[in-house]
């Protein structure tokens, strides 16, 4: 049985109940997680899932409903209640439903994957898992140490009422480690190459072998222990220069979100929140400085970035949307639902849905800022900074509902003197207003130093959905930032 | 609906398929709708019916886990093969215990209220939308516009192990969360029970409604330490970062903010908290992931940290710890989350005492007490600054107040708070009647609202 010959059974049956538009997606995902902590085998653990998600508009109201049984009667009776939620929903409504005009398409892709991580050995993943715990916890004063390892194949077929047939493979690998000092009255922490589980990419195993794991294991356990003795870090205006995954989640956090057009116009007012970026903002705030320069671009020639795909949830082909342009806003996520309220004719193709149980809803693809045009090193922006903090790795981060007032910690910072960097600094931490943050900035690195991160834990929606999103950034630093709040009057 | 019937059958068929010295499952299945609405609109609305099958197996003193929705017999085939195989390449682990048998998991139902409602489970689509309905006129009414949710689910979980241990719990759920928004204003509630006729959606909405109304033209207070009221939601999100900590697991990892605190007194006398999952106002499975009765047990007992929570394994490498002497009682506690995990074990079903009946004091009462301070309506995006002295950050959102010589003022611009959750509950100075709360940050609880003195607000926003 073909999953064409099973999408048709929901999508006739969603004809026939009196669905104006419906889409089926049938995703079959396999998962294998592998994890460390200190010397032993912390937990190892497989998984798949099949099902199939339909989604309809009935009397101009959205309904959806999912199941994990793909016989046909299941599939028939999912579309029908997915018609009859349309029409619970189409009680309670100020506006009808409307999408933007959308070609029919036929298409198959899959994420450039060299190496197929389920193809190799297992014992082999858990050997260089133990190889880098090993090398944390020769470190004297790491109490713990935790390394993890994950694979995701993702497989979606996507068809349409208005005749989409799409097929789409993604590989998602993510690798990442942590070392551990308790002593006295402080917990320190150190991560590679990234906290919260590492990075991660669509890509095959050749990520693994390209994050030299072993080789920075020594020196992040060191790091751990050493930040005891660091002193802590001032409280007041610094200049401040953010590392390029820290800068990746300041992307996330006070450009990603905002500019979701669900958000501004308050479908997540109860749980995400909304965004100051309100609609009149739209090509006329200066969001950031002229060297501000931030793209959402889901196109596979941005690299293998989490929000990395051929065409989005609702069959709309990938796209690269300015965001930010010389410091200009320019440009906010959309949907076919929404694009229509920002004067587009055509969605951004953001949509996106966990997995085969969730309906699509506008998530960040990958929201990058371009790096520096002019040569600059991370040497050289050093070099050209006098007095100032440079932090390193995110530890906590936190920002408002409207994403206006931000705060976030990092792991481990360093004095910036003469344009070298000094002492090591512990709790470092900076604050501020998301406009006055970007304007701030003075100096972005180039091309060489840019990284494309992974954030594989973006929440959002009810229910709660998980998403991964590409964040790329090189180093970048902001004058007259307020630094050390977090532990002010604690 | 799943039933145990079906759950021991499938369980039967895990077992014709497995080669390992032991076997698990845990089968979990259900139905779960959610009626969401923004703009006085239903915009989104779903239904999700599934059902999984989780194997572990235990290989030679290894373990390792396989999960599948599949449920054919190719599939299960397929997925207790795959747990052998991850478990055949590792090194044996000499902590690892037996499967828990059926003796040692005691029986499930003991203590516990019955957690399914038909009347849940009945709750359909159009029953939604008339909740929505009449939340959505009460905005209307008021000028507002309106935004949330109302969920019902249905839904069971089974243990089982090829030790004799056989755990079934059918549970219902249903929830409701308005976002009442004004020009510059919002006010918000929720709630959630098993039984969905205790959730009164009108209500809810008339109160999210009034916060909406009342903190209209917010002005900006400076940053500072004030006297605050958290309602029971901004308690639930702040202290439900703690009880992770709780874990012997989390000391035996050097992680946790108890490690040299256990015995000692961190809060202030009228602290004492329990786990206790047959709480009337608790909810969820009265067995762990490795289907163990969960004990009632004081965690804190004014100001003093008296017990920890246990998994069966932890408890065995705790004993042989030097730390084992300074902690009180170490033993399994039944709260264990499924094997093979690098967390261990937490309490999950925490209630606070509240102080003695006649000491508790309504919102109001605190209000009309405070000569000048803060009431908090709700927390928002809290983490961990500070793991050993639990300093979180976060901000307040849709309804902060200013408190003027025992009254509501006005509206307050929201504050971002950097706050140690020890200096917190050692500056509780009244408490109300423990309810059961719901946030967004931290897993449901019965808390009470709290009045605590001297918390560190450190920035403010711009609304």
């Amino acid at each position: 049985m073909s999953m064409k010959e099973i999408a048709s059974w929901a999508l006739d049956v969603a004809n026939l109940r009196g669905a104006s538009y419906a889409d089926v997606r049938i995703v079959d995902e396999r998962g294998r997680s592998l994890a460390t902590k200190n010397g032993k085998v912390g937990s190892a653990s497989d998984g798949e899932s099949l099902g199939a998600g339909v989604r309809v508009v009935a009397e101009g109201a959205w309904g959806f409903a999912a199941t994990d049984d793909l016989k046909r009667e299941s599939l028939e009776a999912t579309a029908a209640k997915a018609v009859a939620i349309a029409k619970a929903s189409a009680r309670v409504k100020q506006y009808d439903v409307r999408l933007a005009p959308e070609k029919a398409v036929t298409d198959d892709w899959a994420t450039p994957c060299r190496i197929d991580p389920f193809s190799l050995s297992v014992e082999d993943h858990l050997a260089l898992l133990l190889k880098v715990d090993s090398e944390l916890r020769a470190v004297k004063g790491v109490t713990l140490a935790e390394t993890g390892l994950s694979f995701r194949r993702y497989e979606q077929w996507f068809y349409s009422s208005e005749g989409s047939d799409i097929h789409q493979t993604k590989y998602i690998t993510g690798a990442g480690y942590a070392a551990y000092s308790f002593a006295g009255t402080e917990i320190s922490k150190r991560s590679y190459p990234n906290s919260f589980g590492g990075q991660y990419q669509n890509k095959g195993y050749e990520l693994i072998d390209e994050l030299k794991l072993v080789e920075n294991a020594r020196r992040i356990g060191e790091e751990a222990v050493a930040l005891h003795q660091a002193p802590q870090c001032p409280e007041g205006k610094f200049t401040i220069v953010l590392d390029s995954s820290q800068l990746g989640l300041q992307i996330h956090e006070s450009v990603g979100h905002p500019i979701e057009l669900d958000r501004v116009l308050g479908m997540e007012a109860n749980f995400a929140g909304t965004s100051f970026l309100t609609l009149d903002k739209l090509r006329t705030l200066r969001y950031g400085s002229d060297l501000v320069n931030v793209v959402a671009d889901a196109t596979p020639a941005h690299g293998p970035g989490l929000g990395t795909f051929a065409y989005d949830d609702e069959g709309v082909a990938s796209q690269c949307t300015p965001i930010i342009s010389s410091g200009l806003f320019t440009g906010y996520l959309s949907s076919r639902e929404t694009a229509h309220s920002i004067g587009e004719q055509r969605s951004g193709a953001t949509m996106r849905a966990e997995g085969w149980n969730r309906i699509p809803l506008i998530r960040m693809t990958n929201i990058s800022i371009l790096p520096g045009e002019k040569p600059l090193s991370f040497e050289q922006l050093l070099a050209s900074t006098e007095d100032g903090i440079y932090m390193q790795t995110n530890r906590s981060w936190s920002i408002d509902d409207k994403r206006y007032q931000f705060q976030f910690g990092c792991e481990v910072g360093w004095e910036i003197k003469g344009g070298k960097l000094g002492r090591m600094l512990k709790n470092p931490s900076y604050s501020g207003i998301t406009t006055e943050f970007w304007n701030s900035m003075d100096a972005i690195c180039s091309r060489d130093e840019w990284t494309l991160w992974g954030t594989p834990n973006c929440g959002k929606g009810q229910p709660m959905q998980t998403m991964g999103t590409g964040h790329g950034a090189s180093p970048a630093r902001f004058r007259n930032v307020q630094v050390g709040s977090a532990y002010k009057g604690t | 609906m799943l039933t145990a019937d079906q759950a021991r059958e499938l369980f039967q068929r895990v077992l014709k398929h497995s080669h390992a010295d032991e076997t698990e499952a845990i089968v979990a299945g259900g139905a779960h709708a959610l009626t969401r609405f923004a703009n006085n609109t239903i915009h989104q609305n779903v239904s999700e019916e599934s059902a999984a099958l989780s194997v572990r197996v235990v290989v030679g003193g290894r373990t390792a886990r396989a999960s599948t929705n599949k449920l054919d017999e190719e599939s299960i085939r397929r997925t207790v093969a795959a747990a052998e195989a991850l478990a055949k390449v590792q090194a044996p682990d000499a902590d690892l215990l037996p499967m828990a048998a059926a003796a040692e998991a005691g029986a499930s139902s003991e203590g516990a209220p019955s957690r399914y409602f038909e009347a849940t489970a009945a709750i359909t689509p159009e029953d939604r939308a008339l909740a929505v309905r009449s939340i959505v006129d009460v905005a209307s009414k008021n000028k507002l516009t309106a935004a949330g949710i109302y969920s019902t689910s249905s839904a069971v979980e089974a243990i089982l192990n090829s030790s004799g241990l056989a755990q079934f719990h059918p549970q219902t759920s249903s929830e409701i969360s308005i976002t009442m928004l004004g020009g510059d204003s919002s006010g918000w509630q929720k709630a959630n029970s098993p039984d969905a006729r205790n959730l009164d959606s009108a209500a809810l909405a008339e109160t999210a409604a009034r916060k909406a109304r009342d903190s209209a033209a917010p002005r900006e207070l400076p940053p500072g330490k004030y006297t605050v009221i958290l309602e029971p939601a901004a308690v639930l999100d702040l202290v439900g970062f703690m009880f992770w900590d709780f874990g012997g697991q989390a000391l035996l990892d050097q992680r946790s903010f108890l490690n040299d605190r256990v015995g000692k007194k961190i809060f202030g006398e009228n602290i004492t908290i329990w786990d206790d999952v047959a709480h009337p106002l608790q909810s969820g499975a009265p067995f762990d992931g490795e289907g163990v009765r969960r004990q009632r047990l004081k965690l804190v007992e004014n100001g003093v940290v008296k017990r920890l929570v246990y998994a069966r394994g932890t408890a065995a490498k705790m004993k042989k710890s030097e730390m084992a002497t300074k902690l009180g009682e170490v033993a399994a506690t039944g709260h264990g989350f499924p094997l093979p995990n690098e967390m261990g074990e937490a309490p999950m079903n925490v209630v606070f005492e509240g102080g003695p009946a006649a000491s508790r004091q309504t919102v109001e009462q605190m209000v009309a007490s405070t000569e000048r301070g803060v009431l908090v309506t709700r927390l928002w995006y809290i983490r961990e600054v500070d793991p050993y002295e639990k300093i979180l950050t976060g901000m307040t959102r849709d309804g902060t107040f200013d408190i003027e010589g025992g009254k509501l003022r006005h509206g307050i611009r929201n504050f971002r708070f950097n706050q140690s959750l020890l200096h917190m509950l050692s500056n509780v100075e009244a408490m109300g009647e423990p309810v059961r709360a719901s946030g967004e940050e931290s897993f449901d609880m019965v808390v009470p609202a709290m009045k605590v003195k001297d918390f560190n607000f450190t920035e403010v926003t711009k609304f």
